[in-house]
């Protein structure tokens, strides 16, 4: 392709910007993610996962642009109870940050985001900052298989540092796994599918990156931690 | 999923460096054809891989995600990798989700063999 000549991509990718900013902070949403970066898995500590979660639409008759217009408008509704996903004003579209709240057990509450890096009519990608849980990102599309559309949900991921990496081994795993499955249930219900989706785990690289060990700073797990920790003693003290 | 029109040439510049010129088209649906390519310039032993962007129309997030995998592997076989021919646009998709601080990026084939000594 020569200098000068439009990519047919080129409007379907955000432009890099150095950091974040979330264009609005809704009420009740918590801005963690202005001025951080992005980290692809390239930036993790973890070891490094591909997990696909994919469920068929078959009997829905929709085609995969139907299917990924709906997911982009009303992504939020399709995610766990307990859990919030604040969609930027404009929607999803490449550059827009969204911010959201996950939970993560023990009562606890991330308060964190993503940058919508990539969007066209059959996919659309989220890639995750610095203090997120895990450096990577997200795919979710939609596509013809076997006579039917199906709809994908495809992390890749590495934990961000050591504490989260030792979350995801005893149970974080497990837990984001559920999370998506019930995610892409609930996908196929708003078609009108009862369907159970097929999860598909690999161990990309089992290497831990422990060059990366200093990414524990920006941890929102460690700062929800030592904040719950603290709280006696912050208490005792006012 | 669509199949898209991707074909890969490889070369071997000398016995330790191979390059893999890419035309067309970089979803996920291009897995096969770039880790067969993958294979082939490194089956002789190379320790370097140039990745020629010149001919490259498209690229989505699944292709990106490909090149994680390669980059993976490359690690894995302690190869490096690298790329060249990126025209502004798909340099910065590079910048944007961060491959460029494992993957240099180099203007032209010959500043990239120059710079691994090929």
């Amino acid at each position: 392709m020569s200098e000068g000549t439009k990519p047919r991509d080129a409007g379907n990718w955000a432009r890099p910007s150095g950091s974040l900013t979330a264009s609005n902070v809704p009420s009740g949403a918590l801005d963690t993610v202005g001025g951080k970066q992005v980290l692809s898995p390239i930036q993790g500590f973890g070891q490094m996962w591909q997990k696909t979660y994919r469920v068929s639409l078959a009997g829905a008759g929709v085609t995969p642009q139907q299917v990924i217009a709906v997911w982009k408008d009303e992504f939020p509704l399709f995610w766990p109870d307990g859990n919030e996903f604040y969609a930027p004003l404009t929607g999803i579209t490449p550059g827009e940050v969204a911010l959201l709240e996950a939970a993560v057990g023990g009562g606890l509450k991330l308060s964190t985001g993503v940058l919508v890096i990539y969007a066209d009519d059959e996919s659309f990608t989220f890639m995750t900052p610095q203090g997120h849980m895990f450096a990577g990102w997200i795919t979710f599309s939609a596509f013809e298989e076997n006579g039917a559309t199906s709809a994908q949900a495809e992390v890749l991921m590495r934990a961000q540092d050591p504490l989260t990496e030792l979350g995801l081994t005893f149970g974080g795993h497990r837990k984001e796994d559920l999370f998506w499955a019930e995610t892409m249930r609930a996908l196929a219900r708003r078609f009108d599918v009862d369907a159970e989706p097929i999860t598909n785990v690999v161990c990309v690289e089992r290497r831990r990156q422990w060059s990366r060990v200093g990414n524990v700073r920006h941890s929102s797990a460690f700062r929800s931690s030592l904040h719950t920790a603290t709280a006696p003693f912050r208490k005792k003290t006012q | 999923m669509n199949q898209q029109a991707v074909s890969m040439n490889v070369r071997h510049a000398d016995e330790a460096t191979s390059v893999i010129e890419i035309r067309g088209d970089v979803t996920a649906a291009s897995e096969e054809p770039l880790m067969d390519a993958y294979t082939a310039a490194t089956e002789h032993g190379a320790r370097a891989v140039l990745l020629d962007f010149s001919g490259l129309e498209y690229m989505n997030s699944g292709g990106i995600g490909l090149l994680v995998t390669l980059l993976v592997r490359a690690n894995r076989l302690k190869q490096r990798l690298l790329a060249c021919g990126l025209s502004d646009h798909y340099r910065q998709i590079l910048e944007l989700t961060r491959l460029d601080e494992a993957i240099s990026i180099y203007p032209t084939e010959a500043d990239a063999l120059a710079a691994v000594g090929a």
